[in-house]
């Protein structure tokens, strides 16, 4: 096996026996990503020199006696997260030369851990979409299928995870951006609860819901890195000081008489009947361990896309207006005579369609006369969301959905269509809103295309998500495919 | 819900983005068939509940009101990206003419 194919669990164990090296790890990733690259786009940036100098420092520190369990381990940071000195695009034309003066608190974080940041990856333009076309740069290619999108918003992360070009990624997660590309992918998509990570040094995007989260090989690969990233930060006053569990040791647990809820909402018609059989094998799968499945309904469900597409937008309007042209990014400073164009020509021509769609689609519903038909109303919708799946919660430990009502769709096959685009998010968008922890994992094929399906769980209860998806992953070998490329 | 030229170009206006003449077109179409999806919200019974615009209980996130230093490397960094500075202040074109 090739050292860049490894999950984190099985190189930590070669780097504690002295087998392999971080730089060799390292040097492995980085050979994929030469190879393979081009054909899928999923890299914006490759730092090289920086990635091979903090694996010395890794090697260096384990022969000192350090056994941090990702220390030496190679990672992709999707490029909405802020890394100093290494270019952060956001994927947009108006950040296009954006180099942060600082590291989000979860690159720190990682960095005391010992990991090794390899690059950045592609996405929709300020995460806005759900299939990468978005990119100012170009759309990555899905590694299963090089005519279909990889899913987005963090499609360059989930790309690279199911290529091998990393052994994990970063991604976010606003409503189902690490979750629906995993699922086209292939790969498990780790959306935590909503202030369980800091989101301090993110390309801000809607702050209510927004979080970051990781895409890897393996359910125990994401409760790993959940252990490194979560905690209270100071600089992140949403983030909620609760204990961090032993997330890796908890997912060992049996899951013999836990209750898993089967919203019928997410079960009606409209899914791919391919992909309807690929979840049902799975509960099958679950039930076998000894999980009981319990039908349950969350009847606003279908309210989830339009609450969404209203308070989403009205967020990104308002966090979008930093970027005037006088700060940082695209600037028409140079030709214009007044403050007010600098304003209008730098942000009409540095945001790319979608945002300005959305920055329009917000700022209509915030402006005079509409707010209280739009974002307040969409913000009690919320409420009602929020309390149909406390209640459910009452009834069992966590629910089980598809994460995707279908496979990879072929680039450019729905570009042109904006809504068409939007209700990719309907099974997404709700544990987002509510701020629930929520898991993707690869549950088969459908016409040789990954499936995967989405366990929602309480708040701060990624535990439960995680045992699940793991004493899945130890009778299933779904995770385990590779793309040809 | 059909929005028209003029609402499309007076939002632009509010969210300070110069639109071209096909984008406005463009926006026009494609925002009043989102807004008539999301007009169903209008559907829902929600008297008497209360709007929810954070999700896990939390209020009032006092700290310390002391300010942390910021690291001269990291000031310069941020001020090099800046089209135009003087004496460490961003310099911006004049507002009134």
């Amino acid at each position: 096996m090739k050292l860049n194919e490894l999950t984190i669990v099985e190189a930590q164990e070669k780097l504690a026996a002295g087998e392999i090296t971080s730089v060799e790890l390292t040097k492995a990733c980085l050979a994929r990503i030469a190879e393979v690259n081009e054909q899928l786009n999923a890299c914006l940036t490759v730092c090289e020199t920086e990635a091979l100098a903090m694996a010395k420092l890794a090697d260096e520190r384990r022969a000192s006696g350090e056994v941090d369990t990702l220390l030496g381990i190679p990672y992709l940071a999707k490029d909405n997260i802020m890394t100093a000195g290494v270019r952060t695009t956001a994927s947009s034309k108006i950040l296009e030369n954006y180099i942060a003066p600082y590291d989000a608190t979860i690159i720190i974080k990682l960095n005391e851990a010992g990991a090794v940041l390899l690059g950045k990856t592609n996405l929709d333009e300020f995460a806005h979409g759900a299939s990468t076309e978005n990119s100012a740069f170009g759309t990555t290619h899905n590694p299963w299928d090089l005519d279909r999108v990889p899913g987005g918003s963090s499609g360059g992360s989930a790309a690279a995870v199911a290529a091998d070009l990393c052994l994990f990624a970063l991604g976010t997660d606003t409503g189902g951006s690490i979750r629906q590309p995993s699922s086209f992918c292939g790969t498990v998509g780790l959306k935590p609860t909503y202030g369980r990570m800091s989101r301090f040094g993110l390309v801000a995007m809607t702050s209510s819901t927004d979080v970051p989260g990781t895409i890897t090989k393996s359910v125990e690969d994401a409760a790993i890195i959940t252990e490194v990233l979560s905690g209270v930060d100071r600089y992140d006053a949403t983030t909620v000081n609760q204990p961090v569990d032993e997330y890796a040791k908890k997912a060992k647990a049996e899951i013999t008489g836990l209750k898993i809820g089967l919203p019928k909402e997410y079960f009606a018609e409209g899914t791919d009947p391919a992909v309807m059989a690929l979840i049902r094998e799975a509960i099958a799968e679950l039930s076998k361990l000894g999980a009981e499945f319990v039908e349950v309904s969350l009847p606003y469900t279908k309210y989830g896309v339009p609450v969404y597409y209203i308070i989403t937008p009205s967020e990104v309007s308002s966090n979008l207006a930093r970027h005037d042209g006088i700060r940082y990014g695209y600037t028409t400073h140079d030709n214009a005579t007044d403050l007010a164009s600098v304003y209008l020509k730098s942000r009409g021509q540095g945001f790319g369609p979608e945002a300005k769609r959305r920055i329009m689609l917000g700022t209509y519903a915030l402006s005079a006369g509409y707010f209280d038909a739009y974002y307040l109303q969409a913000q009690k919708v919320r409420t009602k969301i929020v309390e149909e799946y406390q209640a459910v919660f009452n009834q069992v430990d966590c629910l089980l959905t598809p994460t995707s009502p279908h496979t990879a769709f072929k680039i450019g096959e729905q570009s042109a269509d904006p809504l068409k685009m939007y209700l990719e998010d309907i099974f997404v968008t709700t544990a987002s809103l509510a701020g629930l922890p929520a898991l993707a994992v690869p549950c088969g094929f459908a016409a040789s295309m990954p499936v995967g399906f989405q366990l929602i769980g309480k708040q701060f209860d990624e535990a439960t998500l995680f045992k699940v998806g793991h004493q899945y992953q130890t009778v299933t070998d779904w995770h385990k495919q590779k793309p040809n490329l | 819900m059909q929005l028209s030229k003029q609402e499309i170009e007076h939002v632009a206006r509010l969210a300070r983005l110069e639109l071209t003449e096909a984008e406005k077109e463009q926006y026009q179409e494609q925002l009043s068939a989102v807004l008539s999806y999301i007009d169903q919200l209008q559907e829902v019974d929600t008297s008497g509940v209360l709007p929810t615009a954070q999700v896990t209980g939390l209020s009032n996130a006092w700290r310390d009101d002391v300010v942390d230093a910021w690291p001269e490397d990291q000031i310069k960094a941020a001020m090099s990206l800046a089209p135009e500075q003087e004496d460490g202040q961003y310099k911006v074109k004049r507002i009134l003419e």
